[in-house]
């Protein structure tokens, strides 16, 4: 480590500190700046020239005073420290300790940025996670390994469907939950308001898991750039517990959005070419360098599984910071506006939804022999439904053919007994399927072409005789 | 030639370095890490060097060298049923030697050079003959399915001064040699190097002929590609891109398949490398991954190999084409190529155009395409290279630059909704908004081997779609009961075309792969169902009542109770259709039948 101080800075402007100098720095390298007060900030190198130093500090340049400010070069990468005893600790976006407890003892250390994982070592996601959420386990199923996230908005409760996911998530095997034993979660928070953070920690502390839980935390009122590294930390944290310490990871990371914005910060200040919304037009590699973190390996007992929540400016699926996300992780499940103000909960809007990963993860022997053509049915009707509504509310529903009206029911049904479940019901997956055939037993047989025979002849309407 | 000098700046995947004479399109290796990379411009004794790895940890003052070679790729026996990074560095290879992260500045060779192949000579070949480039050496057996051409590289020609007998060498052993005019001999060996920003070349272009049959009725029976066509599938996220190129791979025609994963999932691969080598082709039977080759970049691998690993994948498509093979291409995605593009172009502070992109987005998009096409090889054969790029406009919006450019380019236009994508109408190809300039050619085979009134059929049902479609927006407006019966009879016809024609789930084991032959009859199934019922409307047949025919309701079912190998059934099911509706005509038909008004009100 160098104890050189260089005090050669050129200029200061959001985030970023240009040192004049500076003898051969290398990129990506940890730095510590003292300033005049004393206080120490982190950073690191993003572009380096024999003339020219440039450092992203995530503590920001407020209040540097360029003659008095002192910057060391540590000739290493950034790095986090790891140890088991990551877990039940909080830490800010550059893994110190916030919880004021002293530093954790490193077993080891890990560079954050990671290096990608071979699509060759990767070992297929196909093992069915029960979250007790019907619109999840019956039509997006997630599985160990996927990410996933949850697409939402302003004011709508993505917080507390990924707390329940959080709280109900298991394992089945033949049928029987796993125990908690390996599991752990890791969540990561950049610019949340202080009383979503005490809602995690209440809910964590709640459902015992807490002792499980690393937490990353950058609040809103914490500096901005931050952001940029925490979710590298906090998946470094993972990676060491999923694949060193062969645990089930489950890493919830809130919010993205702002993540995003946290880069589209610093890319201004650095001068790069805006593509869309003035986003850099390297947001997409930067969104997959940390999504595809997630995953199995071959040969690896453990697992991470991803579910960044992303809320949607003006609910605006098309901006980019969705848009991007929804081409790299594997499918997504969208909160709805209207069924919320409906009072549907969760208001999972289905339609939308997608588990890119579900097909591999669910039928006989994961879950049940008809789950994927009753998801396939669901989708199907519920479709139709939507189409029937909106006819509906041209020429009203006096107008409507007999079988169009079994659709509004079915629809009416669907939403209120499906798609909405209380934040403390969980619901096993068959408990899912048997309330689906309930819903679709509402329907005339014959409009149930996507159902086999054999299935129509098993459960049609057995539910609904009930 | 080789010339060393230093780092003199790092940005991101962007070096500029010290390196007087070095040229553009060299390959360059920075800093002690060893790093690859490529000089994409000079500025007085200055490269600027785009780096295929992550530059992290790279110092100014460190050496930079120039290799004196363009970024080639290796090709001989041992390449198929490969993995292979955008540089076509063996993954497989990488994962036992290194683990499972890939590590930075590590040369492996594509190929493995101990391996011995069987060669066995071109049997008319005899020493003393002239050869030139292109012309088969020999061949050698790479698998059940592949027998891999030795070619004489395209550059070499002369006399041939030897050949080796029969026998078993590495890729690296000579196999002959040949004298050119200027007396310089050359070295053949089972594998030669091609740069891959240079296309292979070829005698003549030829015009493609053949449909390449996919096994998916919304592209083989609706929007054809030929062989040797380029052809594009837009869509927004989750609209089904990645399973329809999947599709492309597993069932189309094509005797090799080449796979560049550009920017995407690692799962996604990671399930190819799954499934493939369970499944067989349909057509020989052996295992698909005999004849298929990946080239994966996932969205997390560094940016610049993401650029290069198209090229990577082309230049292998070419090659198995001057062998004569048809080869398929799937490129998924070329907008993270294009991504790629601008990336580098706006760290060179190159002025951006339309969101982001460089003004040569255009001209580099189309010359990539152009790669594609049936070509008269330098042997005299026929090979072609057919090219399908997903694009993946942002927010789903077809009129950004990378979709409309490609739009000009491609043929086969297949356009992805959401909307049906939402409602689970798979395949979600929109029939509107989709294109073909290949529908004549094709029909032309269709006509050959399947049926002569294919052409009619097709059209037929795409009208019957495009009138629903028309219909719809009355019923939006105004609801079902403002149309007529024939209307109502359409629009349900053309729902029945929808689901029991269009819609194709490629995870049911009956219709994942749909031949030829089923896509005609269900076809002329629907269309049947279609007149017959249109018949019985005029003949005072309610429309109420026709839609209460069971026989709608399975005709549904039919694409997945019959395999391509069970038609004998869907015929039984198409004799079965005349006496039903026999039985219909002779009851409406008589004088006694009720009439139509009388029904109606009745309703």
């Amino acid at each position: 480590m160098s104890m050189l101080e260089y005090s050669s800075a050129a200029w200061a402007r959001g985030g970023l500190l240009a040192m004049r100098s500076v003898p051969e720095a290398a990129l990506g390298d940890r730095v510590v700046v003292r300033d005049h007060t004393g206080r120490s900030r982190s950073g690191q190198v993003i572009r380096t020239s024999a003339d020219l130093v440039l450092v992203q500090i995530f503590e920001g340049t407020d209040n540097l005073d360029l003659e008095r400010t002192w910057v060391r070069f540590l000739d290493k990468p950034f790095e986090l420290a790891l140890a088991p005893e990551v877990l039940g600790r909080v830490f800010n976006g550059v893994g110190q300790p916030r919880d004021g407890r002293p530093p954790i003892v490193a077993r080891l250390s890990r560079n954050v940025n990671g290096a990608s994982i071979n699509p060759a070592a990767r070992a297929y996601p196909r093992e069915f996670i029960q979250t007790g959420i019907s619109t999840i386990d019956g039509m997006n199923t997630l599985v160990r390994g996927q990410k996933l996230p949850v697409f939402s908005g302003s004011g709508l409760p993505h917080n507390r469907l990924a707390a329940q996911i959080v709280r109900q998530a298991k394992l089945l095997h033949a049928g029987k939950a796993e125990s908690h034993g390996d599991f752990a979660l890791v969540f990561a928070a950049m610019g949340v308001s202080h009383s979503d953070a005490r809602f995690f920690e209440e809910s964590f502390e709640e459902s015992g898991v807490l002792g499980q839980v690393a937490t990353f935390i950058n609040l809103a009122d914490d500096p901005p750039i931050e952001r940029l590294i925490l979710p590298r930390v906090a998946l470094t944290c993972a990676e060491y517990l999923a694949f060193d310490l062969d645990m089930h990871v489950l890493v919830v990371m809130t919010d993205m959005t702002y993540y995003a914005e946290a880069l589209r910060e610093i890319a201004t200040g650095k001068g790069d070419v805006p593509a869309r919304k003035g986003f850099p037009g390297y947001l997409y590699s930067d969104l997959a360098e940390i999504y595809e973190r997630a995953g199995r390996i071959r040969g690896k007992a453990g697992s991470i599984t991803l579910i960044p929540v992303v809320s949607m400016p003006s609910d605006d699926i098309t901006h980019p910071v969705p848009d991007l996300t929804g081409y790299i992780t594997e499918g997504q499940i969208v909160l709805s506006r209207e069924l919320a103000a409906a009072n549907v909960q969760p208001p999972v809007a289905v339609l939308p939804s997608l588990s890119r990963l579900m097909k591999d993860g669910i039928g006989e022997g994961m879950t049940r022999e008809d789950h994927a053509r009753v998801a396939s049915q669901l989708f199907a009707s519920y479709a139709k439904a939507q189409e029937v509504r909106s006819l509906a509310a041209i020429i009203g529903a006096e107008e409507l053919s007999e079988e169009d009206n079994r659709y509004l029911q079915f629809a009416e049904a669907f939403e209120n007994r499906f798609v909405s479940q209380g934040e403390r019901e969980d619901r096993s997956i068959f408990q899912t399927l048997d309330l689906a055939w309930e819903v679709l037993s509402l329907l005339p047989k014959e409009a149930l072409t996507r159902l086999s025979e054999k299935d129509l002849d098993a459960r049609y309407r057995q539910a609904a005789a009930e | 030639m080789s010339g060393q000098g230093s780092i003199l700046d790092i940005q991101g995947p962007i070096v500029v370095a010290q390196l007087p004479n070095a040229r553009t399109g060299e390959q360059v290796k920075l800093g002690k890490l060893g790093l690859m990379g490529e000089v994409i411009a000079r500025e007085d004794a200055r490269a600027i060097v785009q780096v295929y790895e992550n530059t992290e940890g790279l110092r100014p003052g460190e050496p930079a060298t120039a290799l004196g070679e363009p970024l080639s790729v290796e090709l001989g026996p041992g390449i198929l049923g490969g993995i292979f990074d955008g540089l076509q560095r063996p993954l497989e290879t990488m994962l036992k030697e290194t683990g499972e992260r890939i590590e930075r500045g590590l040369v492996i060779p594509a190929i493995d050079s101990a391996k011995k192949w069987p060669f066995v000579p071109q049997e008319e070949l005899k020493v003393g003959a002239r050869i030139g480039g292109g012309a088969i050496l020999g061949t050698v057996q790479e698998n059940e399915t592949i027998t891999h051409r030795i070619l004489v590289p395209p550059e070499v020609a002369g006399e041939l001064i030897d050949l080796a007998p029969a026998g078993d060498y590495t890729v690296d052993e000579a196999i002959g040699r040949v004298r050119d005019r200027q007396g310089h001999i050359h070295k053949l060996h089972l594998s030669s190097r091609w740069p891959v920003r240079m296309p292979r070349p070829f005698s003549k272009r030829d015009h493609a002929v053949q449909p390449l049959i996919t096994g998916q009725r919304i592209m083989d029976t609706f929007f054809p590609l030929l062989k040797g066509g380029k052809g594009a599938i837009p869509g927004p996220f989750g609209a089904g891109k990645t399973v329809l190129q999947q599709q492309i791979a597993r069932w189309s025609d094509a005797q090799i398949v080449i796979y560049v994963g550009c920017g995407e999932r690692g799962n996604e691969l990671t399930e190819v490398l799954d499934t493939f080598p369970k499944l067989s082709d349909p057509r020989s039977g052996r295992p698909l991954m005999e004849r298929t080759l990946l080239v994966a970049n996932t969205s997390n691998m560094p940016v610049v190999a993401r650029e290069v690993s198209v090229y990577v994948g082309m230049t292998i498509a070419e090659y198995f084409r001057d062998q004569g093979y048809d080869v398929v291409m799937v490129a998924d995605s070329t907008s993270r190529w294009a991504e790629a593009l601008r990336e580098v172009a706006g760290r060179l502070g190159q002025l951006p155009v339309e969101e982001g992109y460089p003004a040569y987005l255009g001209s580099t998009l189309a010359a990539f395409y152009e790669r594609a096409g049936r070509v008269e090889t330098l042997s005299g054969g026929h090979g072609s290279v057919t090219l399908i790029g997903a694009v993946s406009p942002p927010g789903g919006d077809f009129s950004e630059p990378v979709t409309s450019h490609t739009k000009d380019i491609i043929q086969t236009f297949w356009a992805l909704s959401k909307d049906l994508a939402d409602a689970r109408h798979y395949p979600s190809v929109d029939w509107l908004e989709s294109f073909s300039l290949f529908v004549d050619t094709a029909a032309r085979w269709w006509h050959e081997n399947v049926s002569e009134d294919w052409l009619q059929l097709r059209n037929k049902s795409l009208r019957l779609l495009t009138e629903a479609e028309e219909l719809n927006r009355i019923v939006n407006l105004v609801g079902v009961e403002a149309l007529s019966s024939q209307q109502r009879w359409t629009l349900e016809s053309a729902r029945l075309v929808r689901e029991g024609l269009l819609q194709q789930s490629a995870l049911e084991p009956k219709d994942s792969f749909c031949s030829p032959e089923k896509q005609y009859l269900l076809l002329s199934l629907m269309i049947d169902i279609y007149n017959r019922g249109a018949e019985m409307l005029r003949l005072g047949m309610s429309v109420q009542e026709l839609l209460r025919l069971p026989l709608l309701a399975k005709a549904r079912r039919w694409k997945i109770a019959y395999a391509s190998d069970e038609l004998e059934g869907l015929k039984q099911e198409a004799r079965d259709i005349v006496p039903l509706f026999d039985a219909l005509r002779a009851e409406y038909a008589s004088p006694t039948a009720k009439k139509p008004q009388e029904q109606e009100a009745g309703q």
